[in-house]
């Protein structure tokens, strides 16, 4: 079970390089995939459409190396992604680390806020539960995680946004400025990662508990308020740190799907207007932010667990 | 068998019953149009679910939908399971360098969250039912793979399987009356759970535009249609709404869903 620390670091290493990999691939094959002659548009670009000639279009050609085999291209695309080689948006002509720069930050805040809010949640329904498996709060629970689990995230969002924001008036339904603008996606995104972390918590909880180690701090006369704090928490809390690498994957889904459905102004939304508007650059450089994003977490998540857990250091 | 359980099989049939008779059922065409006749509510003029902004019967739109949703997860179940297993049970049985590289395979899948992957792949051909599902099957097929390949790895070690190579009986013995049958169950669970997964992604990806494309009677696709008018029409966006809650929920229950 215990994967020394170089090893696990050359594993995210490794899955870095393949999240660069597949966003070059996939980049690459929506360009070849777009309508038309790419030189001939590219030179319409410089020159205007009115200008553009055949000529003009077979120069753009040998400069930029279209003319070559594909194999080739794919290999000095792929080598341009991993080299952070971005270049510019074909739609709105930014520079793509530029734009990225600015989405970043807001991403990073709803997910704070998200994990936040998913935290609020589950903690304190996953001990309850825990402390008391097979009680009727614990059914009641589980029941409605089972429910809410089943739901899409954006079909959360628009329940939460007909409900909140149409019919109640009480925040607005999307956008991004205002400190309410945070409620509707954070408050979405915080309920579908608390679905599932509600559980961890809980079976954490009620599986620590059950441990002879547990039962003996009770024997010898702690009350359970102390017992949990002293021996309690820090073992339930292992799984539950666990599952945040697991959880990481649900947070990122999460949030290109919220963020595309309240207009929230980060990474998310980008990469699937990028998609809507055949923005190659753009959706290169969101797709391969979020990737990283994934890969940096994942390792942060890893290394949470060692720090709880020492056996796992050995 | 569970009460949960059970009930998600019930619907499971009734859904499945509904989506093979289809669009017919409902008595109308679920693309035909008609602007004199738009949001009514349901039961007006034969409509049993009401028309939608454009006056298209919302029963035949929702019964369509479900015909392209539940296709497109059976297809894609139904591949990546058959993907998943065979290389599974060979990783498993094999071992050595066969393991080792259909393992770094299947953990490249992994590398990227498995919806932003079906949107990469969904990404080089807009509106495609075909690349959706070559995505979706992609993603897929890793769950079934690792479960099959862990599962074999233990029978082949076992002193049943010990005893029928020694008697001389063959791999595909082997494969029908030992693994076949210890790994249906599991397979079944996980096929179910991907089923739910692909609904999920379907209308997910429909919703915010970069799935399917109007005018198909795609779920996700009528929910960002109908949600400008739900002041004057809430039971025409409730329609989609409900039909994709309970087919997912009716999934994970059939697949013994625990929390």
């Amino acid at each position: 079970m215990a994967i020394s620390l170089g090893k696990l670091t050359l594993g995210r290493i490794v899955q870095a390089a393949i999240v660069a990999l597949v966003v070059g691939v996939v980049g690459f094959a929506m360009m070849e995939a777009l309508p038309g002659d790419a030189a001939y548009r590219i030179a319409a670009g410089r020159y205007g459409y009115d200008m553009v000639t055949g000529a003009a279009a077979e120069q753009v050609r040998s400069e930029l190396g279209l003319d070559r085999p594909a194999a080739e291209r794919l290999l000095t695309w792929v080598g341009q992604t991993f080299t952070f080689d971005l270049g510019q948006s074909a739609v709105t002509g930014e520079r793509v680390g530029h734009a990225i720069d600015h989405q970043l930050g807001h991403t990073v805040e709803l997910a704070l806020v998200a994990v936040a809010v998913a935290l609020l949640i589950a903690v304190p329904i996953g001990v309850l539960a825990g402390l008391r498996p097979g009680s009727l709060f614990d059914r009641i629970s589980a029941a409605l995680a089972i429910v809410v689990r089943a739901m899409p995230a954006f079909l959360i969002g628009i329940v939460l946004m007909l409900v909140l924001a149409v019919e109640l008036g009480l925040v607005p339904a999307a956008g991004h400025g205002h400190g309410g603008n945070f409620v509707l996606p954070a408050l979405t995104l915080g309920i579908v990662l608390a679905s599932v972390l509600t559980r961890v918590v809980r079976n954490a909880v009620a599986a620590t508990v059950a441990s002879d180690a547990f039962q003996f701090a009770l024997h010898k006369g702690l009350p359970m308020r102390a017992a949990f704090l002293r021996h309690g928490v820090r073992n339930a809390a292992v799984p539950v740190v666990a599952y945040l690498g697991v959880q990481m994957a649900l947070l990122l889904e999460g949030v290109v799907v919220v963020e595309s459905v309240f207009s929230w102004p980060g990474i998310g939304h980008a990469l699937t207007h990028a998609i809507f508007e055949r923005d190659v650059p753009m959706l290169q450089g969101t797709a391969l932010t979020l990737g990283l994003m994934f890969v940096l977490l994942s390792f942060l998540a890893d290394l949470a667990c060692r720090a709880l857990d020492p056996r796992l250091n050995t | 068998m569970r009460l949960p359980r059970l009930v998600g099989l019930v619907c499971l049939l009734v859904i499945a019953v509904l989506t093979i008779l289809g669009p017919s059922l409902s008595g109308f065409d679920p693309a035909k149009q008609n602007l004199r006749a738009i949001l009514l509510p349901p039961g007006t003029d034969g409509h049993l679910l009401g028309t939608d902004n454009l006056g298209r019967d919302i029963a035949a739109r929702i019964l369509g939908g479900a015909q392209i949703t539940l296709s497109l997860a059976a297809l894609a179940v139904a591949s990546a399971a058959a993907f998943g297993v065979g290389l599974g049970m060979l990783a498993g049985w094999r071992g050595g360098v066969t393991d080792r590289l259909l393992g770094a395979l299947s953990d490249a899948v992994l590398a990227l969250p498995g919806l932003l992957l079906v949107l990469l792949l969904a990404a080089i051909r807009p509106d495609s039912w075909w690349t959706l599902y070559a995505g979706l099957a992609l993603t897929l097929w890793v769950e079934f793979f690792r479960v099959s390949r862990a599962r074999t790895r233990v029978l082949t070690a076992s002193p049943a399987v010990e005893a029928a190579r020694l008697l001389g009986l063959g791999r595909w013995h082997v494969v029908r009356r030992h693994l076949w049958p210890d790994l249906s169950l599991q397979i079944l669970t996980l096929a179910a759970f991907g089923a739910a997964t692909v609904v999920t992604a379907l209308a997910t990806l429909g919703f915010i535009s970069v799935g399917l494309r109007p005018p198909t009677p795609e779920w996700g696709v009528m929910m960002a249609e109908l949600l400008p008018s739900w002041r004057e029409a809430p039971w025409a966006i409730a329609a989609p709404v409900v039909a994709l809650a309970a087919t997912v929920l009716s999934l994970r229950l059939a697949a013994g869903s625990e929390g």
